[in-house]
């Protein structure tokens, strides 16, 4: 088994940038698909779900290298609780998948942008992900994964209802398209809630980053579409492709505003922050995000400049829990964990001490 | 009553949750279910899509005119109140016995009820074929009709062939 998965904060395609980079953080596209055979895993028996992942395994095997490259096909019961918990703080497996699948399965490219999770809520979960604003680009490569497995496999699919899901929010394309956007202006400025509104009546939704039921941190914002049933998948693409665009205007004129009106006091904030970070020894997630999001913002406007976007990515994965127990090698309680992760933080920002 | 999420609508979304034994209970507009999206704060564990989704079943099926006898998969065995409840399907073929129920479920999720993107190559092939021959038999109709009885008879020869071909494949 590869250990780099579970090891290395950044997957290497969040090393590369991507366009705009400043603003949208990572591009993801998500296909649900089932096998027409076989129950949907909610109600499949432990030999049906087997018989799922054994008809993937199968097809991965057969040409898996020549479409994904290096790859590592990983049976969920082989992971040990941490790893799970750090796949999912990387985005790579679900919550679901990790805590409830029988018979689930996560293939990985080596360069971790492409996650196929097996036997999550649909048979196949199809996820691609790419730095910055790539939603385009994103697409067409989940389309030809989609397609290969289209070839080998009997897809559940209608011709009036599309590609069936498990549940009726997907049915239709199974896509979910997302970016994953760094709004602290709109924040600061109190924009959000009324862009939001906006948002959700042209079909699309706004979520925190570490998926269902948790709130926005960091001031990190999930963008995706909501509607899958009724509109090409060119046509969801291009919608959130849209509002990306718009909401990242609107993003930069916020910026822009502060930086003219309020300069002094935003450069004091940012640099409040940085010095916490650089000297706390006690820091707890939620002020870790928001004070990380602040400088994001102050290397984005060039006000802090000895520190890299990169840098930032990793500090948002590894200091989550997961990923401080995983690197402590030991179980570590809500207090330690507060505890490490402010040593975490300053060894980085700090590296000639 | 008033939504308990903005005060102001109607809440037309009631939802009951059962932790533990302990009863609560959420009444909400439609307009603050969508803005809160996956999560309702106040509920200690968030409120998933899927509780939504049964809410909304439910809701309808309450509100309901006439009571017909709830469908069940005959495949995977998933009654439609299991579905409603769940607020995902057993098997594929659940949307073939639970069809009649669908149609105004995805409209209000997604505001359509007919598929209009991707199609598998594989069927895909299949179905070109199937709606070209609907429309050639259509037109074969017409001919006759017309009494059109040259342009008719070739017209049959290149639906036998097409036929032909859709049972071999
Ligand atoms: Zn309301
Ligand atoms: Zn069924």
């Amino acid at each position: 088994m590869n250990e780099r998965f579970f090891r290395e904060a950044l997957s290497d395609w969040m090393k590369g940038g991507g366009p705009e980079p400043d603003i949208v953080i990572s591009s993801r596209v998500r296909i649900a698909r089932n096998i027409r055979s076989h129950p949907f895993p909610l109600l499949a028996t432990n030999q049906q779900a087997r018989e799922v992942q054994d008809l993937v395994r199968q097809v991965v095997a057969a040409d898996g290298q020549q479409q994904l490259g290096e790859y590592e096909f990983l049976s969920l019961d082989q992971l040990s609780d941490l790893q799970k918990r750090v796949l999912v703080e990387k985005h790579l497996i679900s919550p679901a998948l990790a805590n409830e699948s029988r018979g689930g399965a996560v293939i990985l490219s080596a360069n971790e942008a492409v996650s196929i999770m097996v036997n999550e809520e649909d048979h196949l979960r199809i996820q691609c992900l790419k730095p910055g604003f790539q939603l385009k680009e994103t697409w067409e490569l989940a389309n030809r994964i989609d397609d290969w497995f289209e070839s080998r496999l009997e897809y559940a699919y209608d011709e009036k209802k599309g590609y069936l899901t498990s549940c009726p929010t997907n049915v239709g394309t199974g896509i979910r398209a997302s970016v994953m956007m760094h709004l602290p202006a709109l924040v600061i400025t109190q924009q959000m809630n009324r862009i939001l509104n906006a948002i959700t009546q042209v079909g699309l939704a706004v979520r925190g980053i570490y998926g269902e039921g948790s709130e926005a941190t960091g001031n990190l914002f999930q963008v995706s579409n909501q509607i899958t049933l009724g509109q090409t998948e060119e046509e969801i693409i291009d919608n959130l492709h849209n509002v990306t665009r718009q909401l990242m205007e609107h993003e930069r004129a916020a910026r822009h505003k502060l930086m003219q009106e309020s300069r002094v006091r935003l450069l004091d904030r940012i640099s409040r922050s940085y010095g916490i970070l650089c000297h706390a020894a006690v820091i707890d997630s939620k002020e870790a995000a928001q004070r990380l999001s602040d400088v994001r913002l102050g290397v984005d406007l060039g006000l802090i400049q000895t520190v890299s976007p990169q840098m930032l990515n990793e500090l948002t994965v590894v200091t989550q829990p997961g990923f401080l127990q995983m690197a402590s090698g030991e179980k570590l309680t809500p207090e330690d964990r507060d505890i490490r992760r402010a040593e975490m933080i300053r060894q980085r920002l700090n590296p000639a001490r | 009553m008033l939504c308990q999420e903005c005060g102001k609508r109607p809440a037309t979304l009631h939802f009951t949750k059962i932790i533990g034994g302990e009863k609560t209970e959420f009444h909400i507009c439609e307009s603050c279910a969508r803005e809160k999206g996956d999560m309702i704060p106040g509920t200690p564990n968030g409120f998933s899509i899927h509780n939504l989704l049964s809410g909304l079943l439910n809701f309808e099926s309450a509100g309901g005119a006439k009571p017909t006898p709830p469908p069940r998969c005959e495949n995977c065995g998933l009654t439609y109140s299991q579905f409603s409840k769940l607020g995902r399907f057993g098997c594929s073929s659940c949307y073939t016995y639970f069809a009649d129920r669908l149609d105004p479920l995805f409209r209000r999720v997604h505001g359509n009820t007919v598929h209009v993107g991707k199609v598998p190559k594989r069927t895909g092939g299949l179905l070109k074929y199937k709606r070209e021959l609907e429309s050639m038999k259509r037109e074969l109709q017409l001919r006759i009709e017309r009494e059109e009885f040259e342009a008719a008879a070739q017209l049959r020869d290149r639906i036998r062939e097409l036929e032909r071909n859709l049972n071999e494949a």
